[in-house]
């Protein structure tokens, strides 16, 4: 149970690092998300978190600023998080 | 305990566009290439460049490497070096065609060539009329370059050690460079990084200013390590400023805004540019509206709780004006600033973009020093390109899209003088000094032990507000003079930073501490070189001596870390094969 704990603290940590971006507006999206709850991410959020962090910075920025549509339903409810943020 | 030794031909410190362009000229040339970046290649800074490549390629109509050349010493205020600027031009449409050729995705003409777009400041004929020069992906070119040559150097076999911050520069008793030391993020183990050839790709200091249009990572880690290492920084007090960036964030609101009818009000709610450009008003020159939106701030009128900004005020157009002609502004707002611009006024300051100064290096991409009477002496097995080298190509103000032809052409010449030294040495690395690392290792242990310190984001904090206030697009002497003493004693608290997080696991607290350290040498040597340079020249404007002065001061700054030392060294005017382009005033 433990190890558990300690293997999600890595990578809550680690998803805090790569949301250090290329592009001010998503340090500053991003920098209020973890600012916010993003403390609190269960494991799925996570999931989605990654996946979004992994896409090209303008890809991202495109979808935070509504621009484009979310190309997977199963990244609304965080989608929704950033852009709320 | 001696740290962990890895051994290359060459270690790049930062995979932004002239990282990359570098390590690709050294795979290809079968060499044992290791490339370090705090994040993922492809999420460097580069990624924000929008306008293109300046190269002069002659699609669009009849065009020169002299011409741009001329156009990028006019910009740099003469302060630019001629031999590098000459160098930089000529070899630009060669940079860019083998771009092409790796994959780059550039807009194309009809007839297939590379299609270029105008951009202001270049011209045909030395001044005569406009040119199109600049190359570009859509909107996207900094993007499409570093996906381009991520991909090649994959292919290159380059290795790539990500989410690795360098920490210091290793150097021998006589000053070669014999590498970094590094920390892996995820693990926290230090790692001395030993190379033939050090090249620092690491990008620009932007966030030393509280309104920055940069990502967070620009934070002059390669300036930090050279300062530090004894290096001298070149030309730090010139930084190129946009003057409307929402206030508090940076994020640039467009200068189309001004174009479409937006106006410039004080606390009082007054069209303050009719006293300071009776005729153009708001549309007044860049420089001009950031000098009076500086000046009304400094004189108590500014906007806010702080009195430190100025409002943007687009609500008379109407909402559908506003939707149809500057489509996305009304989001950019929302989300940057929390208000509807159809409604009320956007908080805007003059804002900071781009780096001039640097790393002193020869157009080669070598660094170079006084020494023994040589004022370019260069420091052996060490390199800088990009935004963090000044070789000078933009002197005291940058021409527009000639950062990224600066990242591909010096990029390119570094990874070339790279080539040549690795081969010139043989196979065996040089020995590494007794006690090699310890300076990192002694920098870690002094943050890890902290007690009672100071916190990072509050030193940082203090560090951006006194850049902006006192050494911002328009400098004040009372206010640089102040500044000097603030940001000296803001040394104190960045050697007692804390951090709460113990944790050696991708603990970006720990990171940021050490950011901190390379963003502070940045500050100080641009505060320090802009309260002694007594003239305006290009990007650095003083109220008190409003003109440039060829006579005292056409001459390159350097700081040095030790005692906040200066020297100057003079610009060459001489360029490599034609005729030198004499000083003259700098009207467009």
């Amino acid at each position: 149970m433990r190890q558990c704990e300690a293997v999600r603290s890595r990578e809550t940590q680690r998803l805090r690092w790569r949301s250090r971006r290329g592009l001010l507006e998503l340090d500053i999206v991003l920098g209020r998300f973890w600012a916010g709850c993003g403390e609190e991410l269960d494991e799925s959020e996570a999931g989605s978190l990654a996946r979004l962090l992994a896409m090209p910075d303008n890809d991202l920025l495109d979808l935070v600023m509504g621009r484009k549509p979310c190309p997977d339903p199963a990244l609304l409810p965080l989608l929704q998080r950033l852009k709320a943020a | 305990m001696p740290l962990p030794v890895r051994r290359f031909d060459a270690v790049i410190v930062g995979a932004g566009g002239s990282g990359l362009r570098a390590a690709l000229e050294l795979s290809n040339a079968g060499l044992k290439v290791a490339v370090l970046s705090k994040v993922f290649p492809t999420r460097s800074h580069t990624v924000a460049a929008q306008g293109g490549v300046g190269a002069a390629l002659g699609n669009m109509g009849e065009d020169s490497w002299h011409w741009h050349m001329y156009d990028t010493i006019k910009g740099s205020d003469w302060l630019g070096d001629q031999d590098a600027i000459e160098f930089m031009c000529r070899m630009a449409p060669e940079v860019v065609i083998e771009l092409e050729h790796f994959g780059m995705p550039f807009d194309r003409n009809d007839d297939g060539t590379v299609y270029q777009r105008p951009f202001g400041g270049h011209s045909a004929n030395f001044g005569e009329k406009p040119v199109q020069r600049s190359c570009c992906a859509a909107d996207r070119t900094g993007h499409a370059m570093l996906h381009t040559l991520y991909q090649r150097n994959v292919l290159a076999r380059t290795q790539f050690f990500v989410e690795w911050m360098a920490l210091d520069l290793v150097r021998a008793a006589d000053g070669t460079v014999l590498g970094v030391t590094a920390l892996e993020m995820e693990t926290g183990e230090v790692v001395l990084f030993q190379a033939k050839a050090t090249l620092f790709a690491t990008g620009g200091s932007g966030r030393i200013f509280a309104s920055s249009t940069n990502a967070f990572i620009n934070t002059g880690d390669g300036l930090g390590m050279a300062a530090r290492a004894g290096i001298p920084l070149e030309d730090m007090e010139f930084w190129q400023f946009h003057p409307t960036g929402v206030a508090g964030a940076g994020v640039l609101i467009t200068e189309g805004v001004r174009g479409e009818g937006g106006i410039l009000l004080n606390k009082d709610g007054e069209r303050f540019m009719e006293r300071y450009a009776p005729t153009m008003k708001d549309l007044a020159s860049r420089d001009v509206v950031s000098r009076a939106m500086a000046t009304e701030i400094k004189d108590g009128r500014g906007a806010g709780p702080n009195a430190d900004h100025i409002l943007l005020k687009l609500d008379h157009l109407g909402p559908e004006v506003i939707d149809k002609r500057l489509p996305g502004i009304r989001e950019i707002a929302l989300k940057f600033a929390n208000v509807d611009c159809a409604k009320d006024p956007i908080p805007v300051v003059p804002t900071c973009h781009y780096q001039m100064g640097g790393i002193p290096t020869n157009y080669r991409g070598e660094v170079v020093v006084p020494a023994g009477g040589n004022p370019a002496s260069v420091v052996p097995g060490f390199y800088a390109a990009g935004e963090c080298g000044c070789a000078s190509i933009h002197g005291a103000n940058r021409l527009g899209t000639n950062s990224l032809t600066d990242l591909l052409v010096m990029g390119k010449s570094a990874g070339m003088s790279m080539v040549d030294h690795i081969r010139a040495h043989g196979a065996a690395l040089p020995d590494l000094p007794k006690g090699a690392g310890e300076a990192s290792v002694a920098r870690l242990a002094r943050l890890d032990g902290q007690k009672g310190g100071e916190d990072v984001a509050a030193v940082r904090d203090e560090i951006q507000r006194t850049m902006q206030a006192h050494c911002g697009v328009f400098r004040f002497p009372d206010l640089l003079r102040q500044g000097v003493e603030k940001i000296r004693a803001a040394g104190e608290r960045v050697a007692r930073t804390q951090v709460g997080d113990r944790s050696k696991v991708f603990n970006t607290a720990r990171i940021e501490a050490l950011e901190l350290d390379n963003l502070y040498e940045a500050a100080r040597a641009t505060m320090v070189s802009a309260e002694a340079r007594k003239e305006t020249r290009g990007a650095h404007d003083r109220e008190d001596f409003h003109a440039r002065d060829d006579a005292q001061w056409l001459k390159h700054t350097l700081w040095y870390r030790d005692g906040d030392r200066l020297e100057y060294k003079a610009v060459n005017l001489k360029p490599l094969t034609v005729e030198s382009i004499e000083p003259k005033a700098r009207v467009y």
